[in-house]
């Protein structure tokens, strides 16, 4: 955990101080609701459907048991008793009143919590491995790297009003579960021949209406100049990015007008011409980061309690555990993942009691610490083995052992139509309809790793083009369809799907899935190859005959 | 429009003369890059001060070589949307070295204060008086900085530093 000290807390609460005198300023008509939006949006205000929505920043994934508390306090007092976590490690509330929403963000900074830059076109939050840390063979733990930037980025008095939003996120591990390719700018930690520590530093990653993966522009830049590098980037991006349409705003777009040589040698001269301005880390800078960050008093434990081998018995027991439990690098502890995806539930939701009781079962079972990833479930960093069977209970109880992370069932979904104003079509009925036909363990663990992934209009919110299986909802004449990808992946070999066929009505896509996944089953040359393997040996031909042979 | 100078509202000493129109004798102007640009020396060459408009999608390397030789430079925020300027008044004041006024027109908020006075602007024409009066307070709503500009504030990791150097020195 990173602990925040007096400065972090004086600004947190300084920028508590000007929201709620901006809120003051819109309430008594002062200020324009054009000023305002501008203003609201750093603060992670949103205006949508029904209401105003309020996105509060989980930096680099990483909570304390008593800021997951904290949230669920505002839930409960400012919301209507649940929160719903995106695939930006951010918690977004749906129903909260603009005049309580300086006493929510008051609230939350009293435990390091903030909405800084959560929306508006500027440094999102940073975002990385909800694993850093705890997974086995990464370089160092990338949160060290996560909170500089972070802190560099928060209210940069010259990147706070850029042609559009900006997201970095960094990894550190050999499997990329940040999806760093997807980026405004990707972060991969590793060591040269040397022996150093520094950055691929990818850039111009996204998906919406103009889906690109990033391209390397540095192989290797060294941890102390990786500040220094990003303010070259944002300096490029600031004063040549496109202001004259929103859609060509992002980053993505100069890159790819440019070219990446061209772009890289534009940053390449800013670079060189900054000189020294303040932003080299020397060990000291870094240390001092590194030194707030604690980790836990691991013991000494076996490999194989006993209480695990006892509770082999239990067939569900182990289901959940051959499921949700992942290798940790501390011999004797085990990193559990929470699906916040049960059966006929809105992926990423949680309930206010759910969340205080996490909170409580972190603090028994993983030193009070939570982690937040892009998939939209929780995890518990840092379980003893032996622990496994009692937390395993006291998460079936609570409705979060439903074992199928990372199966058909753990669908990636934005809020679509049902909340969201930029939507065309809806998204969570369709994950909750997916989640209730594939709700079969035995089917789901016989079809293996397949990522669903569902947005509710081109925006993207649910990272269709980069789901094993996308489906992107759009409107026709006044109705939902649906236009179904494959073969899209979002980890460190990324890349976008590919469109089967023409889009099919809301009524349909259900069908159309499990056509695909059956079709998959007849087609796959073995039970462990993954669907997403299969429709790259294959291409999505016979796909598209299966589904749309008898439509 | 009002003009805000060190911390208050302030008479505009510049006059801001069309393209085309006549200049005046002496006394201070403000002339746009075109005209200036058309024949800088006759203009640096007038009595009385000299400032440029400096539109934010024009590189500086034009204005860089007469920098020393400008009483202001005005740049432009189309929209307050708009951040390019940000990136101007860093480069003018830290990496060319200009010390002369350098002045933020178009549409300010003055929740933007900070960050202008941070990227080293130090006159703001507003759109109201009150936003004047607003000046003093808003530059007071922050303490902690994370990021150096050129402001030479220091900034928390630094702060945390010294901090942590004169603990252990204490020792």
């Amino acid at each position: 955990m990173y602990a925040y000290d007096e400065l972090d807390r004086t600004l947190i609460n300084e920028r508590v101080s000007e929201f709620r005198d901006q809120v003051k300023r819109r309430l008594s008509g002062e200020l324009t609701e054009d000023e305002f939006k501008i203003l609201r949006l750093q603060n992670g205000v949103y205006l949508q459907l029904h209401a105003y929505m309020f996105r509060v920043a989980i930096p680099y994934g990483t909570l304390s048991s008593k800021q997951l508390r904290r949230l669920a306090h505002v839930a409960r007092r400012y919301d209507r008793g649940y929160g719903h976590f995106t695939t930006r490690q951010n918690i977004q509330f749906n129903w909260i009143k603009l005049a309580e929403l300086p006493d929510a963000l008051a609230d939350l900074a009293e435990v390091g919590i903030h909405a800084m830059q959560t929306s508006g076109n500027n440094m999102r939050n940073v975002t990385s491995d909800q694993w850093a840390g705890v997974a086995p063979g990464e370089i160092e733990d990338p949160r060290i790297w996560s909170e500089l930037i972070r802190q560099h980025t928060t209210l940069h008095p010259e990147f706070s009003f850029l042609p559009r939003k900006f997201k970095i996120a960094i990894t550190a591990a050999e499997h990329d579960r940040a999806a760093i390719k997807i980026h405004d700018i990707g972060l991969r930690l590793h060591k040269n021949a040397d022996g150093e520590t520094g950055f691929e530093v990818l850039v111009g990653g996204g998906l919406g209406r103009t889906p690109f993966i990033a391209k390397t522009i540095k192989p290797f830049v060294p941890g102390r100049d990786i500040l220094s590098y990003i303010e070259a980037i944002l300096r490029v991006y600031n004063q040549y990015g496109r202001r004259d349409n929103i859609y060509k705003a992002r980053i993505k777009i100069l890159v790819h007008e440019l070219g990446i040589e061209k772009f890289a040698k534009e940053v390449e001269e800013e670079w060189k011409a900054m000189g020294d301005v303040g932003l080299t880390l020397d060990h000291t800078a870094i240390e001092e980061v590194r030194s707030r960050f604690s980790y836990p008093p691991y013991e000494k434990l076996p490999h194989m309690p006993d209480e695990l081998k006892k509770a082999a018995h239990d067939k569900l027991f182990e289901r959940w555990r051959k499921n949700s439990v992942s290798a940790h690098k501390v011999q004797g502890y085990s990193i559990v993942t929470l699906s916040l995806k049960p059966v006929g539930g809105p992926p990423g939701d949680a309930t206010a009691e759910q969340m205080d009781a996490v909170a409580d079962l972190a603090d028994k079972y993983s030193f009070g610490e939570i982690r937040v990833g892009h998939e939209q479930n929780l995890a518990l960093p840092h379980v003893a083995k032996r622990d496994l069977p009692a937390l395993f209970k006291a998460l079936d109880r609570l409705g979060l052992a439903t074992p199928n992370v990372n199966l058909v069932t753990d669908i990636i979904a934005c809020p679509g139509l049902d909340y969201c104003s930029l939507a065309n079509a809806r998204s969570i009925p369709i994950a909750q309809e997916l989640t209730r036909r594939f709700a079969n363990h035995d089917t789901a663990d016989l079809i293996g790793r397949l990522h669903i992934n569902i947005s509710g209009c081109i925006n993207a919110c649910g990272h269709h083009h980069v789901g094993h299986i996308g489906i992107l909802g759009v409107e026709k004449n006044g109705e939902e369809f649906y236009q179904i990808t494959i073969g899209g992946r979002a980890d460190e070999n990324a890349q976008m799907g590919t469109l089967i066929g023409p889009a099919v009505p809301y009524a349909e896509v259900a069908d159309v899935i499990e056509d695909i996944v059956e079709a998959y089953l007849a087609l796959r040359d073995r039970p462990e190859e993954l669907f997403v393997d299969t429709v790259k040996r294959l291409g999505v031909e016979p796909f598209r005959e299966r589904v749309y042979a008898t439509r | 429009m009002p003009l805000v100078k060190q911390g208050r509202l302030t008479t505009d000493l510049f006059v801001h003369v069309a393209d085309g129109a006549e200049l005046p004798g002496d006394g201070a102007v403000l002339v746009t890059a075109e005209r200036f640009l058309a024949d800088p020396e006759a203009l640096l060459r007038r009595p009385g001060k000299l400032g440029v408009i400096w539109p934010n999608n024009r590189n500086l390397d034009e204005l860089v070589p007469h920098l020393d030789r400008l009483a202001s430079v005005a740049l432009v925020f189309p929209t307050f949307r708009d951040g390019r300027a940000y990136s101007q008044a860093r480069l003018l004041r830290e990496r060319y070295g200009y010390d002369g006024e350098l002045r933020a027109t178009g549409q300010i908020l003055r929740d933007q204060f900070v960050f202008m006075t941070r990227a080293g602007f130090d006159a703001f024409e507003v759109k109201k008086d009150a936003d004047a009066d607003a000046f003093a307070h808003t530059m007071k709503r922050y303490s902690v900085f994370y990021q150096p500009t050129g402001d030479g504030r220091v900034t928390a990791l630094n702060r945390r530093m010294q901090l942590r150097h004169s603990e252990s020195a204490g020792q």
